[in-house]
Order: structure tokens, then C-alpha cells, then sequence
């Protein structure tokens, strides 16, 4: 247990199952390990277990089965409030009765800490999140954002080395919840404290964490920093969830020295880059595509490789980007998205034009 | 300010764009409107509809509490210190009376005599003297007697002999007729001032009764004022031939003092005490009342503590008021761990809970109270089981009813639901994720309760604790039925005033006592919690 104590093992969630009535599972076998400063992120749509997670981690919830260590120590039977894990909620929980200041004493006083040290360790903490005029408010009297540094100070003042964020950021407006984004990442950088992040925003996960859990009925579907799960999704479930994404369904016909070729529904074959283990020759197999991946214009497009044909079906201008909608294969709701650069065509509606792409940005996933 | 007016007032007429210029650069002054009016009153006029709507839309609910409420309340505060009843009784009495010294140890002069002669006569003839009784009896016992004892006496007063010395000295004065002929001239009438009073008195009277003056028999009592009119002189102004005559003759005529006449009827007219007690109630508004209500009363040298023997109201409010702190302090612990758990049950079995708590209040309150004396009475169902099981013996059963033990349970368990209501929705309120934040940061489950469940819900308390103390130092039927003679609260008293002793008055006072005692507990409530933190949901 002894080298469970060193840093890459700081949290570890082994084959953790949870049932609330017995007869179905929200959490199944999940296995998990941290380490010691990691920001990693749970991700999914609601109902995916993602929070229960959490909750079992904190100690509201407890396992059905399997164990949770924190430090090397199993904590399946220490009550919350002795695991010294600090905890940001969805909104806040900042204690209405009481001040700002007295909301961040609240765990040193019950820790039973000299008022004299108390008052310096919330002022540190309330100065560390720019807050420190704030100390004789009430939270009532606080806009979401500062009561968003509140509690981000409270969960810290007490020097917790985890830090557990149940959706901080899903009440505050998309301007705020950017910059808060940065704040909490350099604070958590800066300090060095281990953070637990659950969200269903993905562009939160994708912008702040070291690695990102995508959860899914249950289970995690892929752990991975976030470039890697957007650029090299393992299951269709990651690849539709992270980004945008355009899917195509086929057979795989064969599978030769790292690349598959895929027979679309339609007839047209394509080249990818298998990723699921379930592609094999005879097999079907949904390919995923990322919309800025896609290459209509057929200079740049590299010898040899296979094209499709496609109808513009609609054209959106979106500032930056050009959207555009195809009918590809039949799929009508093929993407994708160039830059607006000065020499970029803006494909109207009814154009028949031919795409393609890099065989390696197509990947074969599960059916 | 000044460069307002100016410029609204100059000589060329004013344009929006003054008005917007001028609101503009003045920013210290009024905003203006774009008319160059003030904004307050353009707001004011644009708003005067919509408050006319909502006016007329809550008149009938104003209307109706006007005069189901604040009428009433204001009957009550004016009859705790009203008291015309003398004064419109005895109205000759009250004036002779009053440059009576009471501390002399004297009884009043005959004039006084003559006059209450008058008031009660008059008194007994629209049977206004036991009413008058029974309102000075209240002050002075005996009062009640003394009056409806004087009233039957008053007729068989030997004041005919009045009567018969000024028919035999003009027989005219028999004649009703001649007395309405003299009374009709103002000369007359200067001439025999306590005889015009009376007479017009006795006038009204006949008047009410549908009988005419000029026919019915002249009383003896108008001779009797006649004859003292005559004896204290000042008569030189009359017109009527008679009353020279009678001038002269008054001073050889035979008297009867009014005071022995009096004093036949009861020895009591002599006694000061009821003088004093007459005077010091003849003013038309008194602090009896009050004084009655906290145990006082009017002594010889202003307010007195009643005698011991006689004192019940302050040990009664004093009561009221502790039985209505224990039965909010049963009400908060009882009530407390049943919101609670009603807060925090899954909303189905939350709302199946809430109708056993509501269960009560679709039972009529005689039944429940009717329900806790079969339980609590010493043949009742708590005994025989406490009996049963040993633990207490048959020969001392335990007395839990018709005293302050059974008026609190009975209490608590009716005026439970207005407890539990408030804080449970309240308690709704607040999320769980409060106690989970506070465990989070290192607090045990009592701390996080403590320090951060409980004090959300003081409003909740607060408002359950001002409805049910304010609803239970009011209350009156479950005291009634189980408060014995040791349980009943100072409501029975004020009922029985108003029901059985018509001593209204009393009652009004008492009531009004009340109705301060409540609001300053209301204002020190403000003061202490503060009104604005008490939440009903």
C-alpha cells in the first residue's frame, strides 16, 4: 500500500458500483486513478453518473461496491466531514445567515483554529480570489460571480489538497463563466491542489482540465487529456459528445497495413484509420469526420485518396467560420466549417462539389 | 430650483427640449418631463388609473373589515372608558352632587335629595333604575338592591302632602292642563327652574308613550320641586297668578325631608360610601374600568390596589401569558422534528404525511377538546392504562384534566398544525446541499445542524411562534371546556363579563388590555427577530 501513497495514486476509485434501488446500476465499475496536483474533469450528460461519482468521492453518497482511496487510505467508511476534501457546489451553498468572512471561518472554526490565525488564513483567501473588500457582506448581497469566488475560497481556506467542483460555473452568464474558467484553473495551478471538475459543458472540460473522464451510462467511455479526446475519439459516444462531429455508416471491406477501407450504404468506398477494436473486415462501423477536417477544395487534397460527392444544401455565415451543410451519402446532415479567409469560396446552396480528407482524421468507430 | 421656475416661466413658451435641456443640466433640482412638468407628477397622473382600479377592486374586502373589524375594535376601546349611564340617569343628582365634599363625613343636602327624588322617579318610570344598578354595582355591591329597592319606594313617598297644600291652596293646581298653560311661558319657567326641568322630563315621557300632558295626572314630585322652587325664592319674574300666591303661602306649608323619606327605603342613601361611589362615577367617561381590569380601583385619594380577596385579573393575565409560552414552547419542540422530517421525505410521502397533520384542523375543535377530556379524565383512557400497567394505583389516579396540565395538552395539540405549517415550509426552502457544504468543510452532523440548518429556520419558528402565541392568549373554548377553575385564561373572564355579568364595560377593558398586550409583544418581537425575517413560505 506503501507506493499507493506516491503521487500518481492520489485518488483512486477501484471498481466502484452504485445502486440506489437495487435494481439498476448508475454507477458500474468504475476505475479511476489520480494524480496528486491533476485538474481532471467528469464529463457526460446528465443521468451518467458522473456526479454520483462525485458525491460517493465527497462521502454524501456511498458505494454499493468497491473501494475509494484517497492517499493510499480506503475512506468507503470515513464520514465527510473527516475527509478534508473541500467541495464547490452548483449554487454555492454559501450560508445566507452568515457573512462572507464568517462563511470562510465556518471550517476553520469548527477545526477549532485561534481566531487570530482564522483571520488571516480568510483574509489570504478572500485576497486570493480578488475579494477581499467583501469579507462584511452577506452572499445575498454578492452577484453570481462573486458568490462563485466565495465559495471557491471557502473549499480552499482550509487547505484541503482535493478539491471537488460539482458544476460551479452552470448558473453564471457565458462572459463570466470564461473568465471564471481561467481564474479557477490558475488558482488551482498556482496552489497545486488536486481538483475533481464535474461538468456537462464540454468546453469547460476541453479548456481547463489535465484530462478529461466523458461518462456515459454509467461508465467512463474515455480518459484522456482533452486533445486527444477530440482529436482521437475511441468510441462514436466521445466523438459525438466532444465537438461536432459528422457520421457516416458502412461495412468495413478490409483492413490493410493500418488503414480500412469502408463501403459507405450508398456504394462509395472510403478510407479510415480503424480506432474500435469491433472493426474488423465484415463488420459495420460508423465513421466519425470533424467538420474542419473535411476538404472540398481539390487542390490541397492529397493523391489517391478516396472523394464523395456532395450537394450544398445550406450555407451559414458565422463571422469567423463558414458553415456549411452537404448531402453526403444520403446523410444530409454532413457539416463542415471553413475559415473566412479572403480567398475562401462560399459555397451556395445546390453546388455539387467533392470532398475528402486525410485518411487518418477518418475514424472507424463502433457501430 | 431656481432656474427651473425661471425657465418654465420665461417669455418664450417652453419646448420639450427645454424641458429634456433643462432636466438635463439640472440634476440637482426635479426631473421634468418632456412638457417641462415635473416627472413625479406626470408619473403620479399616469398612474392615478391604475390605482383607482386597484382601489375599487379591494374596496369590498376594505369595506368589509372596516365593519367586521375596525368598527368593533373601535366599539370596544369606547366602551372600556364610556360611562353616561349616571349622567343620563341622574342628571339632577350628578349636578347638585357635585360641589359635595366626600372626605367631610357629611351626607349631601336635602337639595340632593330632592334631586335624586326626581332622577329616580323619573328613572323608575322607564325602568332605567336596575340598569343603573347594576352598573354602579360593580363598584359597590349593594348598589343593585339599593336602586330597584328606591325605585318601588319612590311612589309611596310621603310627598303628597305637597300636593294636597297647593290644591287646597288653588284647586286649579290639580289640573294638568294649567301646568302645560304655565310651563309654555319662559317667565315661568325662570321663575321655577327645577320644576321646568322636571316637568319637561316628565313631559318627554308622556310624550314617548303616546299620552297627553294636559291630561294626566300632575305627580307628586313636580309639587315637591315646585315647593322648593318656591321656598328658594327668585320668583318675582312669573307670569302666573299662582305662583305669588304659593310664593307666600310655602312658608306655613308642612315638609317631609327627603332624606329620611329616603332612608326609610334604605338605610344605605345615608351611608357616604354609595354618595362617593355616585360621584366618582357621574362623569361621562371613566378609568373604572381599567383600574377594575389590572385588580385597582377608584380609592379615596385616586387609584388603590383592590383588597386581596378581590384581586383576579392580573393573576389571570399573568397566567394567560405563561400557559401561552409553554404551549408555543411544546408547540416548537413537538413541531420542530415533524417539519423536519416532512422537509425532508420524498415529496409523496411528504404530501400523505402533511394530510395527518392537516387532519386535525377538519375536526371540529368541541370534538378534539371533547376527545382529550375522555383521555385525560381520571376514568379515562390514559388512567386505566397507567393503571393497568401498575404504574400508578387505582386509589390515586392521576388529575390531567379541568386544570393548566390539561389546557396545555389539549392547546399544543390543536394549535400544533399553525407550528408545524410555517416551518415546514420554511424548512422546504432550504437545500440540502447547505448541510452537505457544511459536512464538506469539516463540521459533524450536530455543528453543520447547528450552526447552519437551524438558523434558516428561526423565520419559520418566528412565524409559528407569533401564530400560535397570538391565537392561544385569545383563546377561549378549549380552556373553557378543560381549563377547570386553574386552566381557564383571562378570555373565559372577558366571555363572562360579556355573557352572563353584562358588565361590558369590564369586558372591554379587559379586552383592550389584551389587544395592547399583543401588539407590544408584536413590536418587541420587531424589535428583538425583526418582522421582515418571519417567512409563512
Amino acid at each position: 500500500m506503501v507506493d499507493n501513497m506516491s503521487g500518481d495514486r492520489f485518488v483512486e476509485f477501484e471498481r466502484v458500483q452504485k445502486s440506489y434501488d437495487g435494481e439498476t446500476l448508475v454507477v458500474k465499475d468504475l476505475n479511476l486513478s489520480m494524480p496528486r496536483g491533476e485538474f481532471l474533469t467528469m464529463l457526460g450528460p446528465s443521468g451518467s453518473g458522473k456526479t454520483t461519482c462525485l458525491m460517493m468521492l465527497a462521502g454524501f453518497e456511498t458505494a454499493t461496491h468497491g473501494d475509494i482511496r484517497l492517499g493510499g487510505v480506503s475512506i468507503n467508511n470515513i464520514p465527510p466531514h473527516k475527509r478534508g476534501i473541500g467541495m464547490v457546489f452548483q449554487n454555492y451553498a454559501l450560508f445566507p445567515h452568515m457573512t462572507v468572512a464568517e462563511n470562510l471561518s465556518f471550517p476553520l472554526e469548527v477545526r477549532k483554529m485561534a481566531k487570530s490565525e482564522r483571520e488571516e488564513k480568510v483574509k489570504r483567501a478572500l485576497d486570493m480570489v480578488q475579494m477581499g473588500a467583501f469579507g462584511g457582506r452577506r452572499p445575498a448581497q454578492l452577484s453570481g460571480g462573486q458568490q462563485q469566488r466565495i465559495a471557491l475560497a471557502r473549499a480552499l481556506v482550509f487547505e484541503a489538497e482535493l478539491v471537488l467542483m460539482d458544476e460551479p460555473l452552470g448558473a453564471l452568464d457565458k462572459q463570466l463563466r470564461e473568465h471564471m474558467q481561467f481564474e479557477i484553473k490558475r488558482i488551482a495551478d498556482n496552489l497545486g491542489i488536486t481538483v475533481v471538475y464535474v461538468t456537462h459543458d464540454q468546453t469547460e472540460a476541453l479548456t481547463m482540465s489535465d484530462r478529461v473522464a466523458v461518462f456515459d451510462d454509467g461508465r467512463i467511455q474515455q480518459l484522456a487529456p482533452p486533445d486527444k479526446l477530440y482529436e482521437e475519439p475511441e468510441n462514436s459516444f466521445v466523438a459525438q459528445f466532444i465537438g461536432e462531429n459528422n457520421t457516416l455508416e458502412g461495412e468495413v471491406m478490409e483492413i490493410n497495413g493500418g488503414l480500412a477501407v469502408v463501403k459507405l450504404d450508398d456504394g462509395e468506398l472510403i478510407d479510415c484509420k480503424p480506432v474500435h477494436p469491433s472493426v474488423k473486415p465484415g463488420a459495420r462501423t460508423q465513421v466519425s469526420i470533424r467538420p474542419e477536417r473535411v476538404e472540398y477544395n481539390k487542390a490541397r487534397l492529397q493523391e489517391g485518396v478516396h472523394t464523395l460527392k456532395a450537394e450544398v444544401l445550406e450555407f451559414i455565415y458565422m463571422g469567423d467560420i463558414f458553415r456549411t451543410r452537404l448531402r453526403v451519402a444520403g446523410n444530409e446532415d454532413f457539416v463542415i466549417k471553413t475559415r473566412n479567409a479572403p480567398d475562401q469560396d462560399r459555397l451556395e446552396p445546390g453546388r455539387q462539389i467533392e470532398i475528402g480528407w486525410l485518411p487518418e482524421d477518418c475514424r472507424a468507430l463502433d457501430a | 430650483m431656481s432656474d427651473v421656475t425661471d425657465a418654465t416661466t420665461g417669455k418664450r413658451a417652453p419646448t420639450p427640449d427645454d424641458a429634456l435641456r433643462i432636466a438635463d443640466s439640472n440634476q440637482g433640482g426635479p426631473v421634468l418631463a418632456a412638457d417641462g412638468r415635473p416627472l413625479k407628477r406626470s408619473l403620479n397622473r399616469a398612474l392615478r388609473m391604475q390605482k383607482l382600479r386597484a382601489l375599487a377592486l379591494i374596496a369590498p374586502l376594505l369595506i368589509f373589515v372596516l365593519i367586521t373589524f375596525i368598527a368593533p375594535i373601535a366599539d370596544m376601546l369606547f366602551r372600556s372608558v364610556e360611562n353616561q349611564i349616571v349622567s343620563e340617569t341622574l342628571p339632577e343628582t350628578v349636578v347638585a352632587l357635585s360641589d359635595w365634599q366626600p372626605d367631610g363625613g357629611e351626607l349631601p343636602s336635602e337639595k340632593v335629595f330632592e334631586a335624586l327624588y326626581v332622577d329616580i322617579f323619573m328613572a323608575q318610570e322607564r325602568k332605567l333604575h336596575t340598569r343603573l344598578g347594576s352598573r354602579l354595582n360593580y363598584e359597590l355591591t349593594g348598589m343593585s338592591s339599593l336602586l330597584r329597592k328606591s325605585g318601588r319606594g319612590v311612589k309611596r313617598f310621603d310627598t303628597d302632602i305637597y300636593t294636597e297644600q297647593f290644591t287646597a291652596l288653588d284647586p286649579s293646581w290639580a289640573d294638568p292642563a294649567t301646568w302645560v298653560a304655565m310651563m309654555a311661558d319662559k317667565a315661568n319657567r325662570d321663575a321655577l327652574p327645577l320644576t321646568a326641568r322636571s316637568w319637561a322630563r316628565w313631559v318627554d315621557f308622556l310624550e314617548e308613550e303616546g299620552d297627553d300632558p294636559a291630561k294626566e295626572d300632575v305627580e307628586d314630585f313636580l309639587f315637591t320641586t315646585l315647593y322648593s322652587d318656591l321656598v328658594a325664592g327668585n320668583t318675582g319674574g312669573a307670569t302666573d297668578p299662582r305662583i305669588a300666591v304659593a310664593a307666600d303661602a310655602v312658608g306655613g306649608f308642612e315638609t317631609v325631608s327627603l332624606r329620611d323619606q329616603f332612608k326609610a327605603v334604605d338605610k344605605d342613601w345615608v351611608n357616604p360610601e354609595v354618595w362617593r361611589t355616585i360621584l366618582t362615577y357621574s362623569p361621562d367617561y371613566t378609568s373604572g374600568y381599567f383600574l377594575n381590569a389590572v385588580d385597582m380601583q377608584q380609592g379615596h385619594d385616586g387609584p388603590e390596589t383592590r383588597p386581596e380577596n378581590q384581586q383576579i385579573y392580573v393573576k389571570l393575565f399573568t397566567r394567560t401569558m405563561f400557559m401561552s409560552l409553554v404551549i408555543t414552547g411544546s408547540c416548537i419542540l413537538l413541531g420542530y422534528p415533524v417539519a423536519w422530517i416532512l422537509a425532508n421525505l420524498p415529496m409523496r410521502t411528504a404530501n400523505m404525511l402533511m394530510i395527518l397533520v392537516l387532519l386535525p384542523f377538519w375536526t371540529s375543535l368541541l370534538v378534539r377538546t371533547s376527545a382529550w377530556k375522555v383521555m385525560l379524565q381520571q376514568q379515562g383512557v390514559i388512567n386505566d392504562v397507567l393503571v393497568w400497567l401498575g404504574l400508578v394505583n387505582d386509589s390515586a389516579r392521576l388529575v390531567m384534566i379541568n386544570n393548566q396540565f390539561g389546557t396545555i395538552v389539549a392547546m399544543t395539540h390543536i394549535l400544533l398544525p399553525f407550528m408545524i405549517l410555517p416551518m415546514y415550509s420554511v424548512m422546504q426552502t432550504i437545500p440540502p446541499s447547505y448541510m452537505r457544504a457544511a459536512k464538506s468543510l469539516g463540521a459533524t452532523d450536530w455543528t453543520a445542524f447547528w450552526r447552519v440548518y437551524f438558523p434558516q429556520c428561526v423565520p419559520g419558528i418566528g412565524a409559528g411562534s407569533i401564530l400560535v402565541f397570538i391565537l392561544s392568549i385569545g383563546y377561549y373554548i378549549t380552556p373553557e371546556i378543560v381549563g377547570g377553575t386553574t386552566g381557564t385564561f383571562i378570555s373565559n373572564r372577558i366571555a363572562y363579563h360579556i355573557s352572563s355579568s353584562l358588565n361590558w364595560g369590564l369586558a372591554a377593558a379587559l379586552g383592550t388590555i389584551l389587544l395592547a398586550v399583543v401588539l407590544i409583544l408584536y413590536w418587541a418581537y420587531d424589535r428583538i427577530v425583526g418582522i421582515d425575517n418571519v417567512k409563512l413560505g
